[in-house]
């Protein structure tokens, strides 16, 4: 079944996102889809296509034309993952990136507040969010908690004890999304260090990523970091992750050389990846990510 | 063996030798990090349930069932009566074990009975069934909530949300594996 509603609120709301980023001053980038190495990520199965892989993120492309001096961009495309389908996952599905130089995770969150207090506008909906009978404030001051303390509040146990028993994912998801984002939309704040792949690492505490998510509603709607732009450093973490991908009996692909080299020149940024159809559900009002899409997988 | 990606509503699995039907299902993944196969299982032959989280490389036994195709006559009281087109032999299966299926059975549809050991425990109906419905409010035009669904209630007294033009003594095809309105049949 095709809900006409969810497709109409779609495009008003793709409208404003280029607005708002044109206005700023962003470039609007489409970089390739399909491409020869990606970022190696322990839990993100990537879709093949003779011999390459389909973008999981544009992300490092987008960081090469950062690297090459072009300082602000934005990015609307598809992304895919194996085998993620759920009420809120597609196999395909599209993303919005944004990318600027000399900015870190700060400046990026205030880029979240300004964008969706603009399309609330764009909606007419006047700075407030009702979804699943849930009102959320977008005008008043958004919340920041750090995910350490997140874990310290809402779930039986520290942070540090949920990664040595690996279950940081499992406790995040049943104990602390669910109070995340209800009064005003969440910012979960500095990431442990592990978890942040290509973020880098806060200059106060490096047992921590200056990485955030944003929630709105106990749903996950972005994920940003400041860049690391260590090249060494980052070929480190690849590896390590490499590694990771096969103690779980996967073949990790190969690297990424381009991108690593290009790292040298790439300025200190900060960049951020937000998932569009979750943000359409959030205006349309939809439970299920199936409405905001004109066909799913399974309808083709 | 089904693996947590293979994972889905209806999937019927043996755990330490007994029968389970997953009768909820859901998929999360935190930002970059596991995906999560949250199932809940009922054990086909105590009705109990339990709730558990699976990852990536969880996997659960096929369970051991026999099927045969038999006829849906009628029901009394909470037992449903269904007949084996072969040789005749008739059997009851309880509206327990029945669950979600009592939602789709219509009087002569043939459906797959489940049996574990011999004992009939469940039914494995057609992907699609074709319902009549019996109870539909007229659409209002110009209605400007942007709804763009509304419900009716069909033969078996189920409800299901279907667009604004369906209406009463139409018959529309229903997923039995997701209990959503597919789309409006002609006859």
């Amino acid at each position: 079944m095709i809900f006409t509603h969810g497709l109409q609120m779609r495009a008003v709301l793709i409208q404003a996102l280029r607005t708002f980023f044109i206005d700023r001053g962003y470039l609007e980038v489409d970089t390739p889809i399909r491409i020869p190495a990606l970022a190696p990520e322990a839990y993100i199965e990537p879709l093949t296509s003779e011999g390459w892989f389909l973008q999981t993120s544009p992300e490092l492309c987008m960081k090469r034309l950062l690297a090459a001096g072009i300082h602000r961009i934005f990015q609307l495309c598809k992304c895919f993952r194996k085998g993620e389908r759920g009420d809120r996952h597609l196999p395909e599905f599209t993303m919005l990136e944004w990318y600027a130089a000399k900015s870190d995770y700060r400046d990026l969150m205030t880029d979240c507040e300004a964008l969706l207090r603009h399309l609330a506008t764009a909606m007419g909906k006047a700075g407030v969010l009702e979804w699943q009978g849930r009102r959320i404030d977008l005008g008043s001051e958004w919340e920041r908690i750090t995910v350490a303390e997140a874990f310290q509040r809402y779930a039986p146990c520290t942070v540090e004890e949920a990664l040595v028993q690996d279950r940081f994912d499992e406790l995040l998801v049943e104990y602390v999304e669910p109070h995340l984002g209800m009064a005003t939309p969440t910012f979960l704040c500095d990431y442990p260090a592990a978890l942040g792949a290509l973020a880098r690492l806060s200059p106060t505490d490096s047992a921590v990523a200056e990485r955030f998510e944003l929630y709105v509603a106990g749903l996950e709607l972005a994920n940003g970091f400041s860049e690391l732009v260590d090249p060494m450093e980052q070929r480190a973490r690849f590896l390590a992750e490499q590694e990771v991908i096969r103690l779980r009996g996967r073949a990790p692909g190969p690297l990424p050389e381009p991108f690593l080299v290009e790292l040298v020149e790439m300025p200190s940024a900060a960049g951020i990846a937000l998932g569009v159809d979750r943000l359409v559900m959030l205006f349309a009002g939809a439970d299920n990510i199936d409405q905001v899409v004109a066909f799913t997988p399974e309808g083709l | 063996m089904y693996s947590a990606s293979e994972f889905r509503k209806g999937l019927k699995v043996q755990i330490d030798g007994e029968p389970y039907v997953m009768t909820d299902f859901s998929f999360s993944k935190p930002g970059k990090g596991q995906a999560l196969y949250r199932a809940r299982l009922r054990n086909m032959i105590t009705g109990n349930a339990f709730e558990k989280t699976f990852r990536s490389n969880d996997k659960l036994e096929k369970a051991a069932l026999e099927e045969r195709t038999m006829q849906y006559l009628y029901s009394q009281g909470d037992n449903y009566v269904f007949m084996d087109n072969a040789n005749y032999e008739q059997l009851e299966i309880s509206k327990e074990q029945l669950g979600d299926a009592i939602n789709f059975l219509v009087d002569n549809m043939d459906v797959e009975v489940l049996q574990y050991n011999g004992r009939p425990i469940g039914v494995t109906l057609p992907n699609f069934v074709n319902l009549k419905v019996t109870q539909s409010d007229p659409w209002v035009k110009g209605d400007t909530s942007g709804s763009d669904s509304k419900p009716v209630t069909v033969e078996t007294g189920y409800v299901v949300q279907v667009p604004p033009f369906i209406e009463e003594g139409d018959k529309l095809q229903i997923d039995t594996r997701t209990g959503a309105y597919v789309t409006r049949v002609k006859e």
